[in-house]
């Protein structure tokens, strides 16, 4: 009972809600970028929400179902194809045994997410069956899909066809964005000007865009506050002692280019931050294409939560209209 | 010390317990991340100790991050006292100095370095006023070295020497760092001493390659099929300088499960240690290699 891999893809990985408890060694939570994306999924197809998922990246793959199963892609527009006919997005579909899942062309957002019924059966390492290719870890064999790949799927009657996150529920990104951070950590290594630009400047998402990290281009350069650097800090005003990075932080190595951490963050270096993007827009990130435009907008710790709880709610309405 | 708080994002806080690295900045951080997980907070999901540094990852629809945050100033308090006093292991682990790949690597990038006419080794032993690379590697491997944080990538150490600060080993990090490092890479980059668990990007200078595995995520090496990941903070390392010979005998004893690393079992106190530190690392290697 599987599925085939004819064509993977651009980088097209085995996610769920990823592997908390390992940070401390380096080995990051991973999981889906866009989790609110991967619930609705699971739950278009009646799987657990925090099943095991393929996660495609600008470009979709091409399955061979050896089955019959429910299937729904959610996130990126990335309009999914039975034997070439067009499904509807944020919808479950039936998939034949025998039939063919492509995808169209990308229209917008950045990852899709393609939940079949049973979820995606891969062993569970650590806690989960995501894949963190830099540590060979999980998914397929700790590595992207690829072509001749057979997947082996979980049992699940799998819910009916039809069923559908209403279009103002669903969450896909175009044009510009705000990224909502609360600055703080090493923020007092930049001068209060450099503080002012960083926010008053449009950045724009930079290729370096993966997992690990989202890369950010095109805003003046910070200026360091002077200082004698400390013990084993390193030479570069942007250098401190190395250190954890919180999930969504921001770093500015050398003060030119800022880099927010995902899911697959490297757990501790080197490069002061300045603050952390809430989680609340965490999932906004892995849908930004590069080229993005993007402002990035303080709040303190109350918005934050507010913002938290109004993704909550957004998810808990899903629940009660697919219940 | 100046221990500052800081919260990341509304999932972490953040506690920098100094701005520079010493020995007693990271046991302050490592008795704190220990009461913490004493103490089983409900909402904390990650405790991670760093080198003068920790985090902590909370759910804030469990505990409200004013909370949390009070919750680790009353620990600080409380680890302020603790004894800087840990039962750890003291572990060898063999360096093929100025080896063929970490070689090959460092020449495809030396655009990229600060003296682009010398290897790293040679760099490093020059600017730390080492006469030969052979000095330089005695100083490299005769004291040991503390792992004071694991991290970046999968278990990947961070190392500190266990000498006085002016004898500390320091090279600054390549100019720009390199898209490549071989997997096992013994290198250092500021103090930090490190050894690259998996392939991959890295700024640290490159001195030689370790054959000891210490990540596995297959889990079929025969000291890693317990745990994926070989150190963790507070293991105190003893590099032991081999040649090609050795370094072959080894790769295929770890091949055919017959390398098992040599530890030796040690509880290390930072004030025994600090008054007098050559004793005390004496005492350490005996320890590990029998008098």
């Amino acid at each position: 009972m599987a599925i085939k891999v004819i064509n993977p893809g651009l980088a097209t990985t085995i996610q769920d809600l990823g592997r908390p408890g390992y940070y401390h060694l380096g080995i990051p939570i991973g999981g889906a970028m866009d989790r609110f994306a991967l619930h609705c999924a699971n739950l278009l197809v009646g799987n657990d929400e925090g099943a095991a998922c393929l996660e495609c990246v600008f470009m979709g793959p091409e399955l061979e179902f050896t089955q019959d199963a429910t299937v729904a892609v959610t996130g990126a527009d990335l309009p999914p194809k039975v034997d070439g006919e067009v499904m509807e997005p944020w919808t479950s579909f039936k998939v034949k045994a025998g039939q063919v899942l492509s995808f169209d062309f990308l229209k917008a957002g950045a990852r899709a997410y393609i939940a079949i019924s049973g979820g995606i059966d891969v062993p569970v390492q650590l806690g989960s069956r995501s894949t963190y290719a830099i540590g060979a870890l999980g998914g397929y064999e700790g590595r992207a899909i690829a072509a001749g790949d057979t997947l082996p799927l979980g049992t699940g009657a799998g819910a009916a066809e039809g069923r559908t996150v209403p279009a103002a529920m669903r969450r896909t990104q175009s044009g510009a964005v705000e990224l909502r951070m609360i600055p703080g950590l090493y923020w007092h290594r930049i001068t209060k000007e450099a503080g002012t630009h960083f926010f008053e400047d449009t950045w724009k998402v930079a290729p370096e865009c993966d997992r690990m990290g989202y890369r950010f281009r095109g805003g003046r350069p910070l200026d360091f506050v002077p200082r004698e650097q400390p013990f084993g800090a390193g030479s570069d005003p942007s250098n401190i002692v190395d250190a954890c990075y919180p999930y969504g932080s921001i770093q500015v190595p050398g003060g030119t280019e800022p880099i927010v951490l995902h899911r697959d963050a490297v757990s501790g270096g080197g490069y002061f931050m300045l603050g952390t993007i809430i989680s609340a827009d965490m999932d906004l990130i892995g849908q930004m294409q590069p080229h993005t435009d993007t402002k990035f907008v303080a709040v303190d710790m109350d918005q934050a939560l507010q913002a938290r709880q109004e993704r909550h709610d957004a998810l808990q309405k899903v629940r009660e209209v697919l219940a | 010390m100046n221990t500052r708080y800081s919260f990341g994002g509304d999932e972490h806080v953040f506690v920098e317990v100094d701005e520079e690295m010493s020995l007693e900045a990271f046991f302050k951080s490592l008795s704190i991340t220990n009461a913490v997980r004493d103490a089983d907070i409900k909402g904390v999901t990650e405790i991670c100790p760093a080198n003068a540094s920790f985090q902590i990852k909370f759910d804030p629809d469990v505990i409200s991050p004013d909370h949390m945050m009070a919750e680790l100033k009353s620990l600080e308090a409380a680890a302020e006292q603790a004894e800087a006093r840990i039962d750890t292991r003291i572990v060898e682990v063999p360096v093929y100095y100025q080896d063929p790949w970490t070689h090959e690597t460092l020449m495809r990038f030396r655009e990229r370095h600060q003296d682009p006419d010398a290897t790293d080794i040679e760099y490093a032993a020059r600017i730390n006023g080492y006469d030969t690379v052979d000095d330089f590697i005695k100083a490299h491997s005769g004291a040991p070295w503390f792992v004071s944080m694991v991290g970046f990538v999968s278990g990947l150490p961070f190392l500190y020497q266990m000498v006085e600060r002016q004898r500390q080993i320091e090279v600054p990090k390549y100019l720009r760092p390199r898209t490549d490092t071989p997997k096992l890479t013994v290198g250092i980059g500021g103090c930090f001493g490190c050894i690259y668990s998996v392939r991959g990007a890295g700024g640290y200078q490159m001195f030689g390659i370790t054959p000891m595995p210490i990540f596995d995520p297959k889990q079929e090496t025969s000291y890693l099929r317990d745990f994926m990941v070989f150190f963790k903070p507070g293991d105190i390392v003893k590099w032991k300088p081999i040649g090609r010979e050795e370094y072959d005998q080894a790769v295929a004893d770890v091949e055919a499960n017959r390398f098992t690393p040599l530890t030796h079992d040690v509880t290390f106190d930072l004030e025994e240690f600090e008054r007098d530190i050559d004793g005390y690392n004496a005492k350490l290697m005996e320890g590990l290699y029998g008098n």
